[in-house]
């Protein structure tokens, strides 16, 4: 919420010195109001003024950090509700619930998926662990969690979990909403400073402590919208910022409905207490359903979900997603590139024909599957083109007989490559005269004008 | 103070296009809000699915859709398979034998097979062409004939064909059509514009905005739905409150993750998972961003499509 000129002129020492080089405290308030002057022009305002002002001007939503070294993330920090408008800051997180009773059979599936897409790691970056009942969005065992769950066994088995989660070398979620389990467990994994969830309502004081001890972040829940506000509230209150907010799991459309309407309103009515980054929990909102938690985890990761929790997930849920996400937190104004150099395609050696075309991910991307799918040995040489597309990379002098000969140098592809059949795509088949001229003793060919004619044409000339 | 949410509902509101006749007829837009905000005012229509069939038969080679279609053969029998897919609000027609590249069907045969597909179809049905705006341009003035009073959607009129096509379609027999476009909000608009200019009303064009699997570009037919979708209800532009419909099947099923064997990649499962999960995320993902109809293949997607609307309205 901006502030006032007068708001600002109560936090001013009042004494009118002059030292800011503004006439009076009062003119001096306005001009800060209006953002033509820095309040660290006046030297002699005090540090809890600078701390209520800081505030005051502080971005919509908090940059939450979770875990340590380097599987720490950053969560939230972001300035607009769309894409389009500036750019997502921080990429969504995706976890696995792991369970006392299935955690040895998923675990090592979910280490599977460790790969990298545009120089990218795409790995599943958290494991969930929940002590029963306790957690948010399920106030029946608040506080409450040995006696709801069936005593101490559940208990041993949850803080087992914990420790096989925290000895996979992956950030955790610890969730558990009482207080003194939450603390063994904390001591489990303490180094890796997981996220704790379970504050609610009850017993947000205790868990308030229990996350500033260990220096973690919160994950703060309540039963609708009003109970989070209230609950972000007292916990503000008490000095604790460093939050995320569960958005529930009475339903999926209530989780959905809170995930958006916390987001705008931190965003566009600058509602600072819902301006955390949030978790959403698909194994509580569709139990055992995969299908219904992928497509639910597709709609969040467009719409405003930073931590999504899945009951599993296979390699096959894992390569959509994780493209997806990559797409969606894409800096709009910079494609997507790939490293320029020599990529074999099924196989190529040395021999193979080769093909060229630009270093703007989606045209790889598109180029190399068809490729691929092709099933010919092809060497595809990605040069730098400024990641346009092919015709604006012809268009803006990035793609050309010289940029071409250039990057064959540099990589001495004549010393590297033995095959002398260079392809080069259809749109910029007017270079054809200039890169025989470029590349002496290439033989330039030039391929289909659009992507999907590429398996057919391929198929003839190796025929 | 407590925190009370501020509705946003518009003032403005998509269109309403409806497909099909009698009691099976879809509706899809007429809502005031973004995509699946029932929260800010109630969605008036659902986001609906439909399930692609090929009149070339569909890839045998996966086995769960092998099953779901053993024992049909012709296209009218897998239309009747489809139309009874949990899920499916209407059936798509694909006419991939037509394309002057391939099996390149004459236009005849290809309107014997659209009859006899709308005869067996108890849902209402959009009838997809091959992409060659020529060839489109005359099959669809003459399946426009011959299914007249089905209502059917065809996809789609582009900016070398739609002339002809909303004419011959729309106006002489009442047909719908879609509007294609490749992701621009700029180019969607004036598509509509010309279309609107040859007397066609917008509850007769539906938007195909352009489409991506996930992770092949999506962010920009993401980005472009968004704009689109702002500039209908936050802007009142009435060139762009035509709904949306997101045919994501082709796309999702022809990216490396949804055709690699798995003797390639042992580590990622069985192809057909994997072009289902492909086609759930994107399809998902394009109702989150603005579709008010996708079309998918698989009959494990349109469940999972069908499952999420209703978990979520």
């Amino acid at each position: 919420m901006a502030l006032k000129g007068l708001d600002i002129f109560k936090l001013t020492p009042k004494t009118n010195c002059k030292d800011c080089g503004v006439p009076t405290c009062m003119a001096f308030a306005m001009k800060v109001a209006q953002g033509s002057v820095q309040i660290g022009a006046c030297p002699h305002m005090s540090d809890e003024a600078l701390a209520a002002l800081g505030e005051a001007t502080a971005p919509p939503m908090k940059l939450v950090k979770i875990g340590a070294g380097e599987r720490e993330y950053a969560l939230g920090g972001e300035t607009v509700l769309f894409r389009h408008e500036k750019a997502f800051v921080s990429k969504n997180l995706f976890g696995v619930a792991l369970k006392p009773d299935s955690a040895e059979r998923v675990l090592p599936e979910v280490m599977k998926i460790d790969y990298e897409r545009i120089g990218e790691r795409m790995h599943v970056e958290l494991l969930h662990v929940g002590y029963g009942g306790s957690g948010n969005g399920d106030m029946a065992g608040s506080g409450n969690g040995d006696m709801a769950d069936g005593g101490s066994g559940d208990r041993a088995a949850f803080l087992d979990t914990v420790r096989k989660a925290a000895a996979a070398g992956r950030t955790l979620v610890i969730e558990c909403g009482d207080a003194g389990v939450a603390r063994e467990a904390l001591e489990l994994a303490k180094d890796g400073k997981p996220l704790l969830n379970g504050a609610n309502p009850s017993n947000y004081a205790e868990m308030a402590r229990l996350a500033e001890e260990y220096g973690v972040a919160l994950g703060v829940g309540a039963p609708d919208i009003g109970g989070i506000y209230d609950t972000v509230q007292a916990l503000e209150g008490l000095g604790c910022k460093n939050l995320v907010i569960d958005v529930g799991a009475a339903s999926a459309k209530e989780a959905f409905a809170n995930a958006v309407q916390i987001r705008r309103a931190a965003i566009k009515d600058s509602v600072r207490s819902l301006g955390y980054p949030s978790l959403v929990n698909l194994e509580k909102l569709a139990p055992g359903n995969p299908e219904l938690q992928l497509a639910l985890a597709s709609v969040f990761v467009l719409k405003y979900g930073s931590i999504i929790i899945m009951g599993d997930m296979s390699y096959a849920q894992a390569l959509p997603l994780f493209g997806l996400r990559q797409n969606i937190f894409t800096d709009p104004q910079k494609p997507m590139t790939v490293e320029p150099g020599v990529y074999p395609i099924n196989g190529a050696d040395e021999s193979a024909i080769c093909a060229t075309t630009v270093n703007f991910a989606l045209t790889y991307f598109i180029i190399s599957g068809e490729l691929q799918r092709s099933g010919v040995p092809v060497n595809l040489l990605i040069s730098d083109a400024g990641g346009y597309s092919v015709l604006t990379a012809w268009a803006a002098g990035k793609l050309s007989a010289a940029s071409l000969e250039k990057f064959f140098s540099e990589q001495g592809l004549n010393d590297r490559l033995k095959n002398r059949t260079l392809l080069i795509p259809g749109k910029v088949a007017v270079l054809k005269g200039e890169i025989e001229e470029s590349l002496p003793g290439w033989n330039i060919v030039v391929a289909p004008n659009e992507a999907v004619g590429i398996v057919k044409f391929m198929k003839e000339l190796s025929a | 103070m407590p925190f009370a949410p501020v509705p946003q509902a518009f003032k403005s509101s998509l269109k309403e296009v409806v497909i099909g006749a009698g009691e099976s007829a879809v509706a899809l837009g007429g809502e005031n809000v973004l995509p699946l905000y029932s929260f800010d005012a109630p969605i008036k229509n659902r986001p609906k699915v439909g399930i692609e069939i090929s009149d070339l038969g569909p890839d045998r080679s996966l086995p769960e859709l092998a099953k779901f279609y053993e024992g049909a053969s012709s296209a009218a029998e897998l239309a009747a398979r489809a139309c009874a897919a949990p899920g499916a609000d209407f059936v798509c027609l694909w006419l991939e034998g037509a394309d002057p590249n391939g099996e390149d069907r004459d236009v005849a045969d290809c309107v014997k097979i659209c009859r006899e597909v709308a005869e067996a179809s108890p849902l209402p049905l959009a009838v997809q062409g091959c992409g060659s705006p020529d060839k489109d341009a005359r099959l669809f003035e003459k399946i426009a004939e011959a299914l007249q009073g089905r209502n059917v959607l065809l996809l789609s009129a582009k900016e070398e064909n739609y002339k002809g096509i909303a004419v011959a379609a729309v106006t002489a027999y009442g047909q719908k059509i879609a509007a294609e476009s490749s992701v621009d909000i700029n180019l969607a608009k004036q598509l509509n514009v010309l279309i609107s200019q040859l007397g066609i009303a917008g509850d007769s064009t539906v938007m195909h905005l352009g489409a991506s699997a996930a992770g092949y570009g999506f962010e920009y037919i993401a980005s472009t739905t968004d704009r689109v979708r702002l500039a209908a209800l936050a802007q009142n532009d009435a060139a762009l409150q035509m709904p949306v419909i997101a045919p994501v099947a082709a796309d999702a099923w022809s990216v490396k993750e949804s055709v690699m064997s798995e003797d390639e990649f042992p580590e990622w499962g069985p192809v057909e998972r994997r072009g289902a999960d492909m086609e759930i995320c994107t399809a998902s993902a394009m109702i989150a961003a603005g579709a008010n109809a996708v079309i998918v293949r698989h009959p494990r997607s349109a469940a999972a499509v069908a499952e999420l609307i209703s978990a979520l309205l």
